[in-house]
């Protein structure tokens, strides 16, 4: 399963990387650097998706206390922490010929690194927290916290004045990309998605094993 | 007993052992006033500047303030085994939640007043115009800091290196509530009537109402230990 999901995941990976160097077209204003975007909005969507899988799993694991869901809730907020470190690093060099700044306090910006933030002091709390059931309860109340402020956090985006590109696709109405821009961002996406499951199932067996080593 | 009761008793428990022993209440006072000299200290004499950077400062020390009183909150319940006397209390245990947020709230609220107070000492700003919008950011504002971080800080007393932890997990998750409290401050000091924050002003509602209703429902996984 973990394999058919590993091999998955490299053919997408290769297929983005075909379609958007070779296929997708060279933008005019901004030329060969908008490129970057097709690893930039994938990355962001698919953290996304990990976090809302941490929610979902913390809130699981709260319920019914199945260790399964707490190394599941473990496992994606490290690899969706990995994607919008990802998503972070390439806007920095995306934005330095773009915009010419590394980084600049606009809302977007801030709202991303602040979420990396929270996972990142998620990570470490379930780090320096002994006891094992204990962390894994206290993980989970901070992974719903966490996820539940994003909304709050995201809403800023529209009442700041923000020199980021309004949201591409998650917006209302019309996507605002040609069709071609779309396919190859939304092949990546994919490919990043499954790549992000290979990952989680990978990790969720890795620490399975670690919990089994040490009772 | 009735659950506003068993809360109720809680906050009073919490508030009879400060006015006791004063701890609590003393430090954060005698911190506040440093931090106002420290602003002094690293801004300059510039009246104006400080002025400018008044509804940041304001807040900051809030924060500061509220970090400490708070990542103190639970540290009393651990002694003389209270920690136990909580677990076994009867009932739902998301009342010992609400009367610890709202001791911490009232904590925080007299530094908070007293803070201004200070600001407006030392720094000779006049705020009695914005006065009454204060009355109400200041609490929209702290109450969304005491819910998170009253939860955070039953979760952290566990934790040896609790002073790291306890900022770390509660700073980034403030920011929304934050943001919105200094832009609605800016306003309020600036004489601008609050229709102009609205959007600001409910940002920190949903953020109370979201982090009071996540801390009632996740308490009790907390608190089980």
């Amino acid at each position: 399963m973990s394999r058919a999901l590993g091999t998955l995941a490299l053919v997408g990976l290769a297929m983005g990387l075909v379609l958007g160097f070779l296929v997708a077209p060279r933008e005019l204003t901004q030329g060969n650097v908008q490129r970057i975007m097709y690893v930039h909005v994938p990355a962001i969507l698919v953290a996304y998706l990990a976090f809302g899988v941490v929610l979902i799993a913390s809130i699981v694991y709260l319920v019914r206390r199945v260790d399964a869901a707490d190394r599941i809730a473990h496992a994606s907020a490290e690899v969706g922490l990995l994607y919008t470190g990802i998503n972070i690093a390439t806007g920095a060099i995306w934005g330095k010929p773009t915009w010419g700044t590394w980084w600049t306090w606009d809302a977007r910006l801030t709202s991303v690194s602040i979420m990396f933030l929270m996972y990142l002091g998620y990570l470490l709390l379930r780090e320096m927290v002994e006891d094992r059931e204990r962390s894994a309860r206290f993980a989970a109340v901070v992974g719903i916290i966490a996820a539940l402020n994003m909304p709050l956090v995201h809403f800023s985006v529209y009442w700041w004045r923000t020199l980021h590109q309004p949201p591409s696709i998650l917006r209302p109405g019309a996507s605002a990309l040609p069709r071609v821009f779309w396919m190859v961002v939304l092949v990546n996406v994919v490919a990043f998605a499954l790549l992000y499951a290979y990952f989680v199932m990978k990790r969720t067996r890795v620490l399975a094993y670690e919990a089994e080593a040490l009772a | 007993m009735t659950y506003a009761r068993r809360a109720w008793i809680v906050l009073w428990k919490d508030a009879v052992t400060e006015r006791r022993a004063k701890a609590t209440l003393n430090a954060l006072l005698f911190f506040s006033l440093l931090l106002l000299f420290v602003f002094q200290f690293t801004l300059g004499a510039d009246r104006e500047r400080l002025v400018a950077a008044l509804p940041g400062l304001l807040w900051l020390s809030f924060v500061l303030t509220g970090l400490v009183g708070l990542g103190r909150a639970f540290l009393v319940e651990r002694e003389n085994d209270c920690w136990d006397g909580l677990l076994l209390a009867p009932g739902d245990k998301s009342a010992i939640y609400l009367g610890k947020v709202a001791g911490n709230l009232i904590l925080m609220l007299i530094v908070e007043v007293i803070l201004l107070a200070l600001f407006t000492v030392f720094f000779n700003v006049d705020i009695g115009r914005a006065l009454p919008a204060l009355a109400l950011i200041l609490p929209l504002g702290t109450i969304g800091f005491a819910a998170v971080g009253t939860l955070f800080a039953a979760m952290t007393a566990h934790v040896r290196a609790r002073e790291v932890l306890f900022p770390v997990l509660l700073l980034p998750v403030q920011v929304p509530v934050l943001l919105g409290a200094v832009k609605a401050t800016e306003a309020a000091l600036a004489g601008e009537s609050l229709g102009a924050v609205t959007p600001w002003l409910q940002l920190l509602v949903a953020g109370d109402v979201i982090y009071l209703v996540a801390g009632l429902l996740t308490f009790d996984a907390i608190l089980e230990s």
